[in-house]
């Protein structure tokens, strides 16, 4: 399969008054067309501002991308101007957040706001926009959706509003989806609806989807690969059953064994000491150091690069490294 | 587990919100929040309540607490009807119900430092003498697993986890029979939140501490609960010990609610029961069982009459017409 995005040596660095935040240091990954790739992390990882980068949104200042591509369908993001890209977001790359009410105007009515973005991308005007609205509404399953193009964004449900912030990013038949934590906010029921969603249209819209996400059980039912991101960097890349199976980085495997399972009775959870290092800091080493099971001596002050340990199998650890940059 | 006493027991629970309606020709419409709900805690246990948002969890867990005032129906504590009495007499019996919210901001006071945020409830209810508070602060931050350090910082200058950690000490301060934990690590990483999992299991064991623990993470409840409660709009759908609600639910709902939380294995392919629809308005709940909008299984029976939370097996109760014990109850 084809590459659709690739992301090349990606740092993205906050400048404060006098401190420098390494929010995202030195990220590599390719989409291929058609695949839902998943990147998953804690909170403060680098995650968002990876797809902030990519989507060229970054609040700037105090944001700056250091250096790195963006190449997205043969053509880098990065070097492009300010009005090149509006051509290319919203249209070819779209996103969707995790409370889709901060993206929607709640004074508003949905479909109004459905049939101002087909205008805005020229795809439609006036009543056709209309009828295009109410049937993307009813591709994301929205029941009765004459009734709710007439709905404001505060009388619709988490699940509902989640559903026409799809729709919406449907309308320029994306080539990518980027899906910021979309089902975080929603109950499980409702997630697992929006999960359905989002893989059909997938596959009805032949899209990529870049797939946002802090929760591993999520993500594995939805992604072909996972990328895991920690302290600005990508730590592993596997594909899910793979990385499901045969976890290579010791943050990896903690975080796959903190969580409590259905069928699983022990009463003790197993925990990943200390706590997400400080982004101010460059770290000399790996930054899981601290709080690494494995550590070594070397770890501490080199940093790791990230290696093809089995095929497709990437990780970022001194411990699969042996014989290498010694 | 039988044989344990009762800590807590809800009776006939109601609590409706009135909506104000400026027009005249309408009633006053009500959100049936809670709507007649029966259970117990037991001593010691760990009693979870799941549903999704809106099913009326966090209301029950305020009205236990006596942060709210029902609008029918009892709370009894340890034999002791917690809303007979006034608030000033109410105000003793406090100290023994504590609360764990989603994120302990909004039980920390942002101007004031950990130490006097953990002195005050010590002086209020008059838990240790005043000159040993100081020590008191230090046992419980070292009970949480905070150094005696942090007494002397503010809350902002704690992550999202610490600050959690600082919530359950000032819950545990008074000593507590029961600790509400509503939803307390949903806002919380992963490998936070097994942590904060793991220190709430250590300070039942140790102090005997009985909880009601809320949560939309059904992973999570399955992990700390004995016994579970399912809601509804409002209604309890479900109730058992937990093994057998996660292993062998009676009720759709509870069903379809197992099926819809994804597992992490990726080679698991679990049977999912979508539901139709979403959960309809309390304002306007629908007749007959309140599941059979949405339920796969609905017969004809179902949205004519309320199906009543039957025993099924020993401790273990479902509201569904598909339980003949529920079935026999009307005829």
């Amino acid at each position: 399969m084809k590459n659709l995005l690739k992301v090349e040596n990606l740092k993205t660095h906050f400048k404060l008054d006098d401190k420098t935040v390494y929010a995202v240091n030195d990220v590599s990954f390719e989409i291929k067309k058609g695949e839902i790739v998943a990147l998953i992390g804690e909170s403060g990882s680098g995650k968002s501002v990876t797809a902030l980068s990519i989507m060229g949104i970054l609040p700037m200042p105090p944001g700056e991308i250091k250096s790195g591509e963006v190449i997205f369908d043969g053509e880098d993001l990065l070097s492009k101007k300010r009005k090149d890209l509006k051509s290319i977001r919203g249209n070819e790359i779209s996103m969707i957040y995790q409370e889709p009410m901060t993206s929607l105007n709640p004074m508003l009515k949905v479909g109004y706001q459905i049939k101002e973005a087909l205008t805005i991308h020229n795809k439609a005007k006036g009543k056709e926009a209309k009828a295009k609205a109410i049937e993307l509404l009813r591709k994301v399953d929205i029941p009765e959706p004459e009734k709710r193009y007439n709905s404001y964004p505060y009388e619709l449900s988490g699940g509902m509003r989640q559903r026409v912030m799809i729709a919406m990013a449907l309308i320029c038949n994306p080539k990518l989806l980027i899906a910021d934590e979309p089902t975080t906010a929603l109950d499980v029921t409702i997630q697992a609806e929006i999960l359905e969603l989002i893989k059909d249209l997938k596959n009805e819209y032949n899209m990529s989807v870049l797939f946002i996400t802090h929760d591993l059980g999520v993500v594995t039912n939805i992604a072909d690969r996972i990328l895991v991101m920690y302290a600005g960097k990508i730590r592993e890349i596997a594909d899910t059953k793979e990385l499901y199976k045969n976890p290579l980085h010791p943050y990896t495997v903690g975080l796959m064994k903190c969580i409590p399972r259905l069928n699983d009775p022990t009463k003790k959870l197993y925990t990943i000491d200390g706590n997400v290092p400080d982004l101010l800091k460059e770290p000399k080493g790996c930054a899981f150091y601290e709080r690494c099971e494995k550590r070594m001596d070397k770890c501490k002050d080199n940093v790791p690069s990230l290696i093809e340990y089995s095929t497709d199998h990437y990780v970022r650890c001194w411990l699969y490294e042996e014989g290498k940059n010694e | 587990m039988n044989n344990k006493e009762t800590l807590i027991k809800v009776e006939n629970l109601k609590k409706y919100f009135p909506m104000n309606k400026s027009n005249i020709l309408t009633h006053t419409q009500n959100v049936k929040a809670v709507d007649g709900i029966s259970f117990d805690i037991l001593k010691g246990e760990t009693f979870g309540l799941v549903g999704e948002s809106g099913s009326g969890k966090s209301t029950t867990g305020h009205l236990i607490l006596r942060l709210l005032n029902p609008t029918d129906g009892k709370v009894y504590v340890e034999d002791k009807d917690i809303y007979q009495h006034s608030d000033r007499k109410f105000r003793k019996m406090r100290k023994d119900l504590q609360i764990i919210f989603q994120d302990a901001s909004w039980a920390l006071d942002p101007k004031m430092i950990i130490e006097d945020i953990l002195t005050e409830p010590l002086r209020i209810h008059k838990i240790v003498p005043r000159f040993e508070t100081e020590k008191e602060v230090k046992r419980l931050l070292d009970i949480v697993g905070l150094s005696k350090n942090d007494a002397k910082k503010f809350p902002h200058e704690f992550s999202g986890g610490q600050r959690q950690r600082i919530g359950i000490a000032k819950a545990i301060s008074t000593r507590p029979k029961f600790i509400l934990c509503d939803e307390p690590v949903s806002a919380l990483d992963v490998s936070i939140q097994s942590k904060i999992l793991n220190l709430l299991t250590d300070l039942q064991r140790e102090y005997d501490l009985t909880y009601l623990f809320i949560a939309h993470g059904l992973n999570v409840v399955k992990h700390v609960s004995d016994r579970v409660g399912v809601m509804y709009l409002g209604k309890i759908m479900e109730i058992g010990n937990v093994n057998t609600i996660y292993n062998d639910p009676k009720h759709p709902y509870t069903k379809a609610l197992i099926s819809a939380f994804p597992d992490p294995n990726p080679e698991v392919k679990n049977e999912r029961i979508v539901l139709k629809g979403e959960i309809p308005s309390p304002i306007n709940p629908p007749k007959g069982c309140l599941f059979h909008t949405r339920c796969p299984y609905k017969m004809d029976i179902c949205d004519k009459v309320i199906p009543q939370l039957t025993d099924i097996n020993e401790g273990h109760k479902s509201a569904c017409f598909l339980n003949e014990e529920v079935m026999a109850k009307i005829e």
